[in-house]
């Protein structure tokens, strides 16, 4: 693919800049619009306008891990979450822990923070896996 | 109770870390399992003879009801007995049947498993746990039956005994959920105490279906029979073990336990008698036509089983005291026959029983365990078999109707298995010693103990029933529902019709022994008669059904995904249509609709555009654009609903997934025409239809009155409860979590689905152009 060297630019900046977007979606989900779901998506976003505009293996080079691992580590983050209170408080599984205080910035903190950041990687995951699966093979 | 079930599991699980020191000299070391558990259960049989019964429950899943409850009383000891001894000397003969086998190992794992599905069977008393150790015992048997798994004959039986064995298991599975709508209860102790009321019900006749299903095909009755000849593939300890006193006996089990709760009726005694007594008496005369010598015995077998259904059938005492002790009489000298042929097979490499003859000029032990098992099949004193016999004559000229045809049938059955017990356990040992088995080498002392001790242990049990009689027989009749005080075993009945039939029995066998003699022409002649044997009826039928469902599979499954789609989209027409018509009020409610702004019609003008555009153009690239622009549409949509979540999320996806389509079609073609003006013209119709059905059925789902109490729930706590303001989030992340939770489960699945079949095809590619430029495969290959 050709590409223009203006979006070949303009990606470099914009993919730091679209992950904190979509760190900043992820986060304000429980009070606002946004969620896992819908940041994991913007940042697997990030990463293939990167790839586009610089070629895949740059964007892997800048990965470092294959992003099938991003599954493993999201489903475990998610399970934890909610295994946190059968381990540590005899609770049924998936029940919300709390911070008693709100934390600055984020709000109140809790299980299904942690739970919602196993979402965002695994949609993330799961995004890039296909995307660049299939770009390599076909 | 739960850990000497669970003993063989776990015993076997730890093979798979130690196997390599159990494959040598230390094997005989894994009876010590059985043994142990052997001991375990003797030391209940003062317990049990005192008419106690001792439960034991563990809590498994409380909210459905299911219990890992566990029951011992006679007829469950009488079980684990028979399993955890026989499999004791099972175990202990395998070391040397088996010696230096390469999977002897794995092949203890199996049987191991197979005895703790066994001892779970039999005393559970929760029917939920019964059919989990039930369908546990079907598939270890597959691995035991299919153990020569590399050959093809093996795998058959294998399958066709887990095939015929698991749909047994699915009606009992089918049992156990309507006796449990009927009585409200998984417990068999407890349906015990409501017999009464489970006779009344409507649907009893349903549940006797079930049960005597899932008996009929354990136990290979007839027209089920089949599987267990068939299992002979497996090596003879698993013969040994399946076949006399474990795996077909379940089903017989399973009838003894619940003749208290089901049995009294027409119904279930007149259909256990006939198919009882049909396949008592059809097995009997195979046995003379075979010259296996595991063929005779699979066939007697069966015929084994089915006097045993035939004797639960009649229903009285006598008919339950016969049953127990035939149980006895038929382990000992089964297992007994089945390790002798063993034995001859593992030295002479034959059992074709016309070859084989004079064999106990080499082997006498042998020799003597095969006789004496003869004999106690054939019933004639002072073996137990006689006692056992002489209490089923007994019991069937007892019987209230038709007494003549019965005892015809359990004569001539009781005639033809004496023949059969005579010709596998007599006719290797006498007579002269053919040339050809003159080299034959002695089998060591593991070899020929176990199946004397059985053989020896049926005539002491013979001469002296009353051992066996308080501690094991008495609490079987008690636990089938009968009265036992006044059992009282005894080898000698006095001289009466019952007498006189044995004599019968035994003059005529053993003339006929004298007569026919087997032979090459008697099995041929009877191969004739094949195509009308349930096994090939069943195996034609099989053909159909493949043939059938590699049509049915062709032609929805053709490879097209376009043809799917439609196919999907066709049959959601006609089902949500068929619904709709009729019941569809077309009517709009105009006043409860919000006013249609400048903003929406010009988002569905484009949208509109966009879908016509895609349809009509002739190019991919602007196809998947403007593919593109419907989604982006809808996203607006959703946002002047005030959705803003579902068109953020709507947004990413339409980005990508119009990524995705320029990635794939990057490497496509130039556009072609791929569908005709017909095609087109047929995908056009279904599509505007789904889509009329889709609209009014949005527009039908407005009419109806809201309910909002769900919604109101969350809206209301999902701040209190949740800490969360965004409530589509909070029932994302924390009311609904554990959806979200399998939903991203699977896309990881889906995501390695992708990642493998692209990798594959990689791979296949990469290996067809090696192959294709004729470079040297060997270096690929390392």
């Amino acid at each position: 693919m050709r590409t223009t060297i203006i979006l070949k630019t303009a990606s470099n900046y914009l993919l730091p800049v679209l992950l904190v977007f979509s760190i900043f979606i992820l986060l304000r989900g429980h009070y606002l619009p946004g969620g896992g779901f819908v940041g994991g998506l913007i940042a697997s976003i990030a990463f293939i306008l990167h790839s586009f505009a610089n070629g895949l293996p740059k964007t892997k080079e800048l990965l470092i891990m294959h992003p099938g691992f991003l599954l493993p580590m999201g489903l475990a983050i998610a399970f934890l979450s909610g295994f946190a209170p059968v381990a540590l408080f005899d609770l049924p599984f998936m029940t919300g822990l709390w911070s008693h205080d709100p934390v600055a910035i984020l709000g109140s903190v809790g299980s299904a923070l942690f739970f919602d950041i196993g979402v965002y990687l695994v949609v993330n995951g799961v995004t890039l896996t296909i995307i660049f699966t299939i770009s390599e093979s076909a | 109770m739960l850990t000497a079930i669970l003993t063989g599991f776990l015993f076997s699980i730890f093979l798979v870390f130690t196997g390599k020191f159990f494959k040598g000299k230390l094997s005989i070391l894994a009876s010590l399992i059985p043994l142990g558990l052997f001991v375990y259960f003797f030391q209940f049989i003062p317990a049990i003879a005192g008419g106690e019964v001792i439960m034991r429950s563990y809590e498994w899943i409380p909210s459905f009801n299911v219990d890992l409850g566990f029951k011992l009383d006679g007829l469950s000891l009488l079980f684990s007995l028979m399993i955890t001894g026989i499999g004791f000397l099972v175990f202990a003969y395998t070391s040397s049947y088996l010696k230096g086998h390469e999977y002897l190992d794995r092949f203890y794992g199996y049987l191991a498993s197979f005895m703790g599905a066994m001892l779970g069977l039999v005393l559970s008393d929760n029917m939920i746990t019964l059919f989990v150790f039930w369908e546990l015992t079907s598939i270890t048997s597959f691995f035991l039956i299919g153990f020569n798994n590399t050959n093809p004959a093996s795998r058959k039986s294998a399958l066709t005994a887990l095939g015929i064995t698991g749909i047994g298991g699915l009606f009992l599975l089918a049992g156990a959920l309507l006796l449990n709508n009927m009585t409200g209860t998984y417990s068999i102790s407890e349906m015990l105490s409501m017999s009464e009321a489970i006779r009344e019900n409507e649907f009893y006749f349903l549940a006797v279906i079930f049960i005597f299903g899932a008996a009929f095909t354990k136990s290979a009755q007839f027209p089920f029979h089949f599987w267990l000849p068939g299992a002979m593939k497996a090596p003879t300890p698993v013969s040994t073990y399946l076949h006399s006193a474990t795996m077909v006996k379940a089903g017989i089990y399973l009838l003894m336990r619940f003749t208290p709760v089901l049995g009294g009726e027409n119904i279930w005694n007149t259909t256990l008698i006939v198919v009882g007594g049909i396949t008592m008496v059809y097995s009997a005369i195979h046995t003379i036509f075979r010259t296996d010598l595991k063929g005779i015995l699979a066939y007697s077998t069966i015929s084994a089983l089915g006097i045993l259904v035939f004797l639960t059938g009649l229903g009285t005492q006598e008919a339950f005291l016969a049953a127990a002790v035939f149980i006895i009489v038929h382990a000992f000298y089964k297992a007994t026959l089945f390790l002798v042929t063993g034995i001859i097979d593992h030295q002479t490499h034959t059992r074709d029983v016309t070859r084989l003859s004079g064999l106990n000029k080499i082997m006498l032990p042998v020799g003597i365990a095969g006789i004496l098992a003869a004999i106690s099949s054939a019933g004639i004193p002072p073996t137990i078999g006689f006692v056992g016999k002489e209490l089923t004559y007994e019991a069937s000229l007892h019987y209230e109707s038709l007494v003549i045809f019965l005892m015809i049938a359990i004569v001539v059955t009781k005639i033809l298995l004496l023949y059969a017990g005579f010709v596998a356990g007599i006719k290797p040992f006498t007579g002269k010693l053919p040339e050809e088995l003159s080299n034959t080498k002695k089998p060591g002392f593991v070899l020929w103990a176990p199946p004397l001790l059985l053989a020896i242990l049926g005539i002491v049990f013979g001469i002296a029933p009353f051992i066996i009689e308080a501690p094991l027989i008495k609490p079987v009749v008690e636990a089938m529902g009968a009265d036992a005080s006044n059992i009282h075993l005894a080898l000698w009945h006095g001289f009466n019709t019952v007498f006189i039939l044995s004599l019968i029995t035994i003059g005529v066998g053993t003339a006929l022994y004298f007569i026919i003699k087997p032979s090459k022409g008697l099995e041929n002649g009877i191969a004739r008669f094949d195509f009308i044997a349930p096994e090939n009826i069943l195996t034609k039928f099989n053909k159909i059904f493949m043939s059938i469902s590699n049509f049915w599979t062709n032609f929805f499954q053709n490879g097209y995904l376009r043809n799917y789609i439609s196919i999907i989209i066709l049959f959601l027409v006609v089902l949500v249509g068929y619904i709709m018509i009729g019941s569809t009020r077309f009517t709009i409610d105009y006043n409860s609709l919000s006013k249609i702004t400048v903003y929406e019609i010009t988002t569905t003008l484009i949208l509109i555009a966009g879908i016509f555009y895609t349809v009509f153009t002739d190019s991919r690239l602007a196809a998947v654009a403007a593919m593109g622009v419907v989604g982006l549409s809808i996203c607006l949509i959703f946002v002047f609903y005030s959705a803003p979540d579902l068109a953020m999320t709507q947004f990413s996806i339409d980005t990508l997934t119009v990524i995705l389509f320029v990635l794939v079609l990057y490497k496509l073609p130039k556009y072609l025409k791929l569908s005709d003006y017909k095609t087109r013209l047929r995908d056009g119709i279904l599509s505007t239809i789904f889509g009329l059905i889709i609209t009014t059925l949005a527009l039908e789902v407005l009419s109806e009155p809201v309910s909002k109490e769900v919604g109101d729930f969350y809206a209301a706590n999902s701040y209190i409860e949740a800490h969360g303001k965004n409530v589509v989030n909070v029932i994302l992340v924390d009311f609904r979590g554990v959806d979200t939770l399998m939903e991203i489960s699977v896309l990881s699945i889906a995501a390695v689905g992708v990642f493998g079949l692209m990798k594959l095809r990689l791979k296949m590619k990469d290996r067809r152009r090696y192959a294709d430029t004729g470079q040297n495969t060997e270096n690929n290959k390392n």
